[in-house]
């Protein structure tokens, strides 16, 4: 069989090479009986073989995942799915064709639904298609993902990489796909290659053995010859002496080919991200998000809760600045009891600190705690979504006066600096007229807003580039407004990571970069080779 | 099976019926669907539902069937209830969709 070369987009960087597991269902041969009582008792039995693996999956997830798993099983457990399934196959047809038929009458149905959230819904009868025709065939699915193996798939969910142990190696193919999708954003803070819209994964014959995944240039190899095997093993052998390193040189300070020093510090998701690490590997956090707070617990956290988090970040800091980012809820974040649900466009609404603003109750709570966790060390405190001053001094009026209310009390208490994220353009366009103590730019956000391209949306993501000379002259716009008043600039985007981007961030002028633990190495070995 | 049972029990039951506005925010979706025909399982009565006063009627014990609905929000649903306990089923059903199945 002759090796397959496709060529797709990259969207996690790394190379990978491992078994392929199919998540398609609509490659494997099925062999059907001519016994309608045999074709309809497979069907109930891969029914309910779908609906125990997903009751199987629920017990390790939980909220917004587990009531999407949920719903799936409510459907599974109903005879009313099936019933158009059972009727052809009494009729002579195979049990996979019949359940397909029957499927995609119910998806088709959803698809032109007039309500958005119901069209949505044909993404999840999907799901529940494919994972019984999974069982029917006998194809590996979701709960089966080896370590280490190559997952192929026309796309895959969020709750699907989850569900897997990508700790052993392995690596995303995806026949569609978006470099933008939380699925990519999950597998670059995870280190999974991963290279998305290959175009249609089909074979002749049997469905690929061996892939050789590149999420570097984008490319993934299917079935490879020896030759190609033994070059492409070649290749990982020497990125991993350069990995390792880099990762013994990623204690070092970062400087560039030419000497400039370039401060590199971390973006911080949860406490856990930074448990095992040693403080030196960074010269300080330059974003945490706090919305993990918001989303574990039931109900909102409590004062004293997040000044034990804050607090314990700030200890592993050791002395280093700490930039803490209040509740960036809202926009594609929502959380239960404090978002606004069913606005048209909740990138354009009720998010970041405008949530903050309209929920004072919540707000003061953060800040209070930031500002007793501010004397364990040097806390900063960064707005999201700030798009005109107002906002910022609104802010600020606040936790003035919870600082001044905690230090009434007589409880320890410190007022930290107040900066804002750059990530609207307006803010961007008029960094120079905010009274911000620093401005750290969102070159997510930043992007999409520019370019009016959502991250994850796959048919736009070419425009959605933070490269774009329109998002670099608002980046350097901002460095420069920071040298005018002369306070910090810093970016903790997505773009600081991709080391494609290292030459032209650094030409705006930018000498500080904020990016997630896994990306420091091989960000720290990117800056070396900067003007040299 | 038990569908074959509710409906004869049913025949010597009046039909009771009420109907609710949908308050929470994108209708008889994934999760409310889900409640709702868990709620209505917890019955013996026959329960039905329909976008219309007149019908036609949808099996409010059946996920894919009320999903089929595709209740926007702010849709009133009709409820028709046929059984011995269905005083007491229609009282919880209508509780749930007041109540914006929690999602408030």
């Amino acid at each position: 069989m002759a090796e397959i070369h496709l060529i797709g987009r990259a969207a996690s960087p790394g190379l990978a090479i491992g078994p392929v597991t199919m998540l398609t269902a609509a490659v494997a041969r099925r062999t059907a009986s001519d016994d309608p009582a045999r074709e309809a008792a497979a069907l109930r039995a891969a029914i309910e073989g779908a609906r125990a693996e997903i009751a199987e999956q629920i017990k390790t997830v939980q909220g917004e995942v587990a009531d999407i798993l949920e719903f799936q099983v409510a459907m599974l457990e109903d005879d009313a799915l099936a019933d158009a399934a059972y009727e052809v196959i009494s009729a002579g047809i195979a049990a996979d064709h019949a359940w397909r038929l029957a499927l995609d009458v119910e998806i088709a149905g959803y698809r032109a639904a007039e309500d958005e959230y119901f069209r949505a819904r044909a993404a999840d009868i999907v799901d529940i298609r494919d994972r019984v025709l999974a069982h029917l065939s006998g194809v590996d699915t979701v709960a089966r993902i080896t370590g280490g193996s190559i997952v192929a798939a026309d796309d895959i969910t969020p709750s699907t990489f989850l569900a897997a142990d990508w700790t052993r190696g392995g690596a995303i193919a995806l026949a569609a796909g978006s470099p933008s999708s939380h699925v990519a954003m999950l597998a670059r803070s995870r280190a999974t290659p991963m290279v998305v819209g290959l175009g249609p994964l089909s074979w002749k014959e049997q469905p690929p053995a061996l892939a050789l995944v590149d999420g570097d240039a984008g490319t993934v190899v299917f079935d490879p010859e020896p030759e190609t095997r033994r070059r492409f093993e070649q290749r990982m052998a020497a990125a991993n002496a350069a990995l390792a390193v880099a990762e013994a040189a990623s204690l070092a300070p970062a400087c560039t080919a030419d000497g400039r020093r370039i401060a590199v510090l971390l973006n911080v998701t949860a406490p856990e991200d930074i448990a095992g690490l040693d403080p030196a590997i960074c010269d300080g956090i330059g974003l945490v998000r706090t919305e993990f707070l918001f989303e574990a617990s039931h109900g909102l956290p409590d004062e004293d809760t997040q000044y034990a988090v804050y607090r314990r970040i700030l200890d592993w800091a050791q002395g280093r600045p700490v930039t803490i980012r209040t509740l960036d809820a809202g926009g594609d974040k929502p959380i239960k009891g404090l978002t606004v649900d069913g606005e048209s466009n909740p990138f354009l609404g009720l998010r970041g600190i405008r949530l903050s603003l309209a929920r004072p109750e919540v707000f003061r709570v953060q800040l209070r705690a930031l500002s007793r966790a501010a004397v364990h060390g040097v806390l900063k405190v960064m707005l999201p979504m700030i798009a005109v001053p107002a906002e910022l001094d609104r802010a600020c009026v606040m936790l003035d006066a919870e600082f001044a209310a905690l230090r009434a009390e007589g409880v320890a208490c410190a007022r930290p600096p107040v900066g804002i994220m750059i990530e609207v353009p307006a803010a961007a366009l008029c960094a120079e007229d905010f009274g911000a103590a620093f401005y750290s730019i969102g070159s997510n956000d930043l992007t999409q807003y520019t370019m009016a391209a959502a991250r994850d949306i796959g048919s736009v993501t070419d425009l959605n580039d933070a490269g774009h000379p329109a998002v670099l002259s608002l980046i350097a716009r901002t460095v420069e407004a920071a040298r005018k008043r002369d306070v910090e600039v810093s970016l903790c985007g997505d773009a600081a990571a991709d080391t494609r981007l290292t030459t032209a961030l650094l030409a705006t002028g930018l000498a500080t970069l904020s990016v997630a633990p896994v990306a420091v190495a091989r960000l720290k070995a990117a800056i070396a080779t900067v003007g040299s | 099976m038990h569908d074959v049972n509710a409906s004869r029990a049913a025949n010597a039951f009046v039909p009771l019926t009420a109907s609710a506005i949908l308050v929470n925010a994108v209708g008889l979706h994934a999760r409310p669907s889900v409640k709702l025909t868990q709620c209505a399982k917890g019955f013996a009565a026959r329960i039905e539902l329909a976008l219309a006063p007149d019908g036609p009627w949808t099996d409010a014990k059946s996920p894919v069937k009320v999903m089929r609905v595709k209740a926007p929000q702010g849709a009133t649903l009709h409820f028709r209830v046929t059984g011995p306990d269905g005083n007491a089923a229609l009282a919880a059903v209508l509780a749930l969709v007041h109540d914006g199945f929690g999602e408030a």
